[in-house]
């Protein structure tokens, strides 16, 4: 009788990695911090909005690191629905790190322009809330002399789940390459308070709003999905490796009709040296 | 022969202010009791790797670069200092052709002489690379006598190629100098970024195939977020990495490599002879020896 060969078989897919060295990349993130602002920029400052939610906590660490927390400015810009937690929240991040930190409620700023606009929905009074918190950050950046940071990370940069030229506009972000669960796990490494890690994110701008909630479905998911979509993988193939057809087709449309949220103002080519078309720079020449 | 490896961090564009930091290194090295017979510094060395548009602003022409750096090393290391070889890289402007360039220079107390320039053969181009938009490519791969023996350089890319270290080796190089200039990408678990690990295999492999010493000088910092991964080293003919810096951060690593080690590991493992041998055959076999496979041979 033939004995049978033992069969090893080889994983139809890998998992699409998300796990991250935390350690390294932390390391990594400080020296940019560092690079960007005291090497090339000559800042040793930096400001940032503390949210109280764990990408501008994450945010706050390395920049900590990076420059000592003498040097991190930590603005609260509650509106007056923010939920009390977020503020909560924020101070546990300023109580574990000992950087600076000042609250500059933005409800007046904001309804001195909404009572114009009694109308605007929820989407709207977002927008409004995203650009005057950027507009108040830009304003303590010029005031002490420090850089804004900022907090956006890889999920809602390519879902577009940001406001456009705010959440977005500081000119260094040291998490934008990092998805949201990416962002979890630094933020464990980092000692960022668990209650902030653990709790449901959200961006605070109406009552018991969920990212998740408003995004349909989960960033884990959603993370999983956008690491294939990124990696040049159809949706025939994230299908059969088993995400459901609707979130693969949810996420690819957010982030297909979201590209132009993520490059500058486009502008009409008239000449042989227009700008970023012909005239091209580095950032950092 | 002792070598020392320059890790620099450009200030992106601002060449004065470069070539004042490596003078300073230029005058560390002379500065120790030991002669150094061989001084590395990176791809990009002088102006920063990402230039776009500016690399015709900050191109030099090899000649008067050399005149720089034969100035700058008597200048900071000193007369007594010299012989000394240098090899740098730098964006080369050629009559009006730009390329992606290293110059390996020879620097005597009163005199010095270009031993060679490579011009980087393979221009990435994907991705966040945009090198062949600005650049022409290098035509040749030659290997090129110093007084250490012969030598190859390859830039960066031009060493992610197997053929590359292959031929350098079979046209008798016996040390390769890779200036690089590598933004580091991929976080995935090991305490290494993944093309970290992916240059220190492929080095390790051709050092160990081919029985040659690698010089590899990476250049470090940040450029607009995309950070340079140093990790410059030293690899010895057998696949020992018998120095190396860390991926961040400026650095000057030193060793003293013994060039027979190279006689020793080529009696130990032929496999350069075993390839000089076979090569003809591999290239030209459609030519030289028709050959029938089994599979068409078959019989009924």
């Amino acid at each position: 009788m033939t004995t049978l060969l033992p069969v090893i078989e080889a994983p139809r897919y890998r998992p699409p990695v998300l796990e991250i060295d935390a350690s390294l990349t932390a390391e990594w993130l400080v020296a940019f911090l560092q690079d960007e602002l005291v090497g090339r920029r000559g800042i040793r400052n930096a400001v940032l909005g503390l949210s109280g939610g764990v990408d501008s906590a994450v945010v706050a660490f390395l920049a900590a690191r990076a420059l000592g927390p003498e040097h991190v400015h930590c603005i609260r810009m509650p509106y007056k629905t923010s939920s009390p937690d977020s503020l909560a929240d924020a101070q546990a991040v300023i109580d574990a790190l000992g950087c600076d930190v000042r609250t500059i409620e933005i409800t007046a700023a904001v309804d001195g322009y909404l009572q114009f606009e009694p109308d605007a929905d929820a989407r709207r009074r977002g927008n409004v809330m995203a650009r005057t918190r950027m507009l108040v950050l830009f304003d303590q950046s010029s005031k002490l002399t420090a850089l804004p940071i900022g907090t956006g990370n890889k999920t809602e940069r390519l879902l577009g789940y940001f406001t456009w030229h705010a959440d977005d506009s500081p000119p260094v972000n040291p998490i934008g390459d990092l998805f949201k669960t990416q962002v979890w796990q630094l933020a464990r490494y980092l000692g960022v308070p668990a209650r902030i890690v653990d709790k449901a994110p959200s961006a605070d701008l109406e009552a018991n709003q969920t990212d998740e909630g408003d995004l349909g479905i989960t960033y884990l998911q959603a993370d999983r999905i956008l690491e294939l979509i990124l990696s040049g993988r159809a949706d025939e193939h994230i299908v059969a490796r088993g995400f459901a057809p609707s979130d693969v087709a949810l996420v690819r449309r957010r982030v297909e009709g979201t590209h132009w949220k993520r490059h500058l103002p486009t502008t009409a080519m008239l000449s042989n040296t227009a700008i970023n078309e012909f005239y091209l720079r580095p950032v950092d020449y | 022969m002792k070598v020392a490896i320059i890790q620099s961090k450009p200030r992106k564009g601002d060449v004065d202010s470069n070539l004042t930091d490596l003078g300073a290194a230029f005058a560390q090295i002379a500065g120790t009791s030991e002669t150094y017979d061989l001084v590395v510094a990176p791809e990009a060395a002088l102006t920063g790797y990402f230039l776009e548009g500016a690399v015709y602003e900050r191109a030099f022409e090899a000649e008067t670069l050399a005149q720089i750096l034969a100035d700058l090393w008597r200048e900071n290391a000193g007369t007594a200092r010299a012989p000394v070889d240098i090899v740098l890289g730098f964006y080369e402007n050629a009559a009006g052709t730009y390329y992606n360039s290293a110059l390996y220079l020879h620097v005597e107390p009163d005199a010095h002489r270009i031993v060679h320039v490579h011009r980087k053969m393979f221009l990435p181009t994907y991705g966040v690379f945009d090198e062949e938009r600005f650049l022409s490519r290098g035509r040749r791969l030659q290997a090129f006598d110093t007084r250490f023996g012969r030598m190859a350089i390859l830039i960066c890319e031009d060493a992610w190629h197997a053929i590359m270290p292959m031929l350098a080796a079979i046209k008798g190089a016996r040390v390769l100098i890779v200036p690089s200039a590598s933004p580091g990408r991929g976080l995935a678990e090991g305490g290494e970024l993944e093309s970290v690990l992916h240059w220190r295999n492929v080095l390790r492999s051709y050092a160990v195939e081919h029985g040659v010493f690698v010089l590899y000088a990476g250049l470090a910092g940040f450029e607009g977020g995309k950070g340079m991964t140093g990790s410059s080293s030293v690899i010895d003919p057998f696949g020992d990495t018998i120095v190396a810096a860390p991926a961040l951060g400026t650095h000057l690593i030193s060793a003293s490599i013994e060039l027979s080690d190279i006689d020793v590991a080529r009696a130990r493992l032929p496999l350069l002879g075993d390839l000089s041998a076979v090569l003809p055959d591999l290239l030209l076999d459609a030519e030289l020896m028709p050959y029938v496979s089994p599979a068409s041979a078959l019989k009924s």
